[in-house]
């Protein structure tokens, strides 16, 4: 049991030191990478098979209890990102190693690998940790790899653009530490059980104060309006498996931390009206932003924070509809923004930029192309029968279960942000697509498909597909999903299943 | 509360409000000053959080006669963290000052292009 909790960051974490060591070989590297990558997959997959009917696995480093030791939490939840962002870090990783092959890249600096799977190791416990200065580590983990690979491959736009990325992220984490000291000055206790069984006796205002530190702290790191003017910034700058990972990952780490911390230790009520507020704030903030820009990257990261205002909204709403409607749709979100940016990637690829005013004609140029934009795009709106429609809905049938007029004002927030998103989808759409392709794109492509980067781009085009694939399965799979999803935000909410694995008879 | 206990809650007061007054700075080093200065008050309230608790985790003597151990060791972390990442935002920005000679940081082209939407388009 400890071996298989710990495996989805030790073995990243070694696989690192591996690499590390390989780097004057790049492929024995890129192998190493992708067999450690594989290995996290099966762990979580595991995972997820044991604790699917609900059961919360703990385990205890150095068997001492919990609260005194560092103690790792699986729960539904848990092993259900892990396994989604598993995938989808291997599939990115296929990627990037499709890109060095025909040296598209340009000197890929030795040190992605072993970064790239720190950054792993950095997710995963973040998603395992069972207290907060665990998590707070995670967080370090993460955000340090992330810190270095959004410079990969600097010039001078990025290492500006990374410069905001890294302040933004300190400023988030030394708020956060300052929050751990608070939360141990007022129950004496780290391990996130223990708190949440101590800080029911606390004043109300205490706890209020609390939770709204914590929605600032992870708030930032998940981009939510007021708060999300860095990613724009930052995101879009970085080369694109880089931004396709920070995009589909580091924001729903920072969600998965809101949930946890609002739902287990605050009980939620607290701020639920704080949390539609801003849920309807970042829904139409965001894709405001989205319709105005001209580059496809800045287009989606704009986007993608509008998105987070989905699962903002279904949190605030604390029923387990809500957070059930909460996990499918991180779930589906994982999986269709990296896509996107995924793509984007190819199409800088083809024609060198992304910019919205010199592209046209995509359509001609690569059919492949075309669908593999489409269908995560409309996903991303919301159209039936695709991953992004079941999210939606399973979140606007618990906004109607629970009523009252914000509510009903952040469900209308949402039907304007999805039809906006389509908006802001078809503009990308009629520009880039349609039309007849300039003279140069065309020669472009041939020179590609011709020159000796022709396996490589196969194999990004066909990593891409399955990444589409991917979405695609989410929306089969949805009916078993949305199981899942209500039996984990049963026991989000009441908590008992959680305390009760990590704190057997309630005892510290 | 001691008179100890008292001068350091006032150090951290004035490690926050000068931390974040530094960090709304366009310097890229105030920056990171103030990125030092907001690490070192976090640490800080860390190791005054010792103060509140009544039991010491393991041995469970009286309060005052044994330090809590887990902040000074959760503060030991939280310094190493502080200090690498500071080390590499220095890096960052002697980078930044490398590339183009100056530090502060910069208008945001994008806005400044949908800012000039609202006027009279040029044509394309």
């Amino acid at each position: 049991m400890n071996l298989l909790l710990a495996g989805p960051f030790v073995i990243p974490l070694l696989g690192a030191g591996i690499t590390l060591l390989l780097r004057r070989t790049p492929r024995s590297q890129q192998v190493a990478g992708v067999v450690t990558l594989a290995a996290v997959v099966a762990d979580a997959a595991w995972l997820l098979s044991l604790t699917a009917d609900g059961t919360v696995l703990t385990s205890h480093a150095g068997n001492w209890p919990a609260p005194l030791g560092i103690t790792l939490v699986a729960d539904p939840l848990a092993a259900l990102l892990l396994t989604v962002s598993a995938v989808v870090l291997i599939l990115v990783l296929l990627y990037a190693i499709g890109q060095d092959i025909g040296g598209l890249s340009r000197a890929t600096p030795q040190t992605f690998h072993p970064l790239y799977l720190v950054l792993t190791a950095g997710v995963c416990l973040s998603f395992l940790a069972g207290d907060l200065f665990n998590l707070f580590v995670a967080f370090e983990v993460m955000l340090t790899a992330s810190y270095a690979l959004i410079t990969q491959a600097p010039t001078r736009a990025r290492v500006r653009a990374s410069m905001i990325y890294t302040v933004v992220g300190l400023t988030s984490s030394i708020l956060f530490l300052t929050g751990i000291a608070l939360v141990y000055a007022l129950v004496g206790t780290v391990n996130m059980a223990d708190i949440a069984v101590k800080l029911d006796g606390a004043p109300d205002d205490l706890r209020m104060v609390l939770a709204l530190l914590f929605l600032v702290v992870f708030g930032i790191k998940a981009a939510i309006v007021p708060m999300h003017f860095w990613l724009p910034d930052s995101y879009p700058v970085a080369i694109t498996r880089i931004s396709a990972i920070f995009a589909a990952l580091l924001t729903k780490v920072a969600v998965y931390a809101i949930i946890r911390t609002q739902t287990l230790l605050f009980g939620g009520d607290d701020v639920s009206a704080v949390l539609l507020w801003i849920a309807i704030a970042t829904m139409v903030v965001g894709i405001m932003g989205a319709l105005v820009q001209d580059d496809i990257n800045r287009i989606m990261s704009f986007a993608l924070v509008s998105h987070i205002g989905f699962m903002i909204f279904g949190l605030a709403l604390n029923t387990v509809a809500g957070i059930a409607g909460v996990m499918v749709y991180l779930v589906h979100h994982i999986v269709v923004q990296a896509t996107m940016f995924l793509v984007n990637g190819l199409v800088r690829q083809f024609v060198g930029h992304t910019s919205l005013r010199s592209i046209r004609g995509l359509t001609a140029v690569s059919p492949a192309l075309a669908i593999y934009f489409f269908l995560p795009a409309v996903s991303l709106a919301g159209i039936p029968p695709m991953s992004g429609f079941i999210a939606k809905v399973a979140l606007f049938q618990a906004g109607v279960e629970v009523g009252g007029w914000l509510t009903w004002v952040a469900i209308g927030a949402g039907l304007l942000t999805s039809l906006l998103t389509l908006i802001a989808i078809f503009r990308v759409w009629t520009r880039a697509f349609w039309g007849t392709p300039l003279p140069d794109m065309l020669t472009a492509r041939a020179e590609l498909k011709r020159g000796p980067d022709a396996a490589g781009l196969r194999m990004m085009t066909a990593t891409t597909g399955v990444m589409v694939a991917v979405g695609v399965l989410v929306a089969l799979l949805g009916g078993p999903l949305v199981d899942l999803s209500f039996t984990a935000a049963h026991d989000l909410l009441d908590g008992g299943a959680y305390i009760e694995a990590v704190l057997p008879g309630g005892a510290s | 509360m001691n008179v100890p206990g008292l001068v350091l809650v006032i150090a951290l007061a004035i490690l926050y409000s000068s931390g974040f007054y530094l960090l709304l700075q366009r310097s890229l080093m105030r920056v990171v000053f103030g990125i030092v200065m907001l690490g070192h008050a976090a640490n800080l309230s860390l190791m005054l959080t010792d103060a509140a608790i009544t039991l010491p985790p393991l041995l469970g003597g009286r309060s005052g006669q044994i330090s809590d151990p887990l902040p000074q060791a959760l503060a030991l972390t939280a310094i190493v963290i502080t200090f690498g990442v500071t080390t590499y935002l220095l890096a960052l920005a002697y980078r930044v000052w490398l590339g183009d000679a100056n530090d502060e940081v910069p208008d945001d082209l994008e806005d400044r292009r949908i800012g000039r939407l609202s006027e009279p388009e040029d044509s394309q």
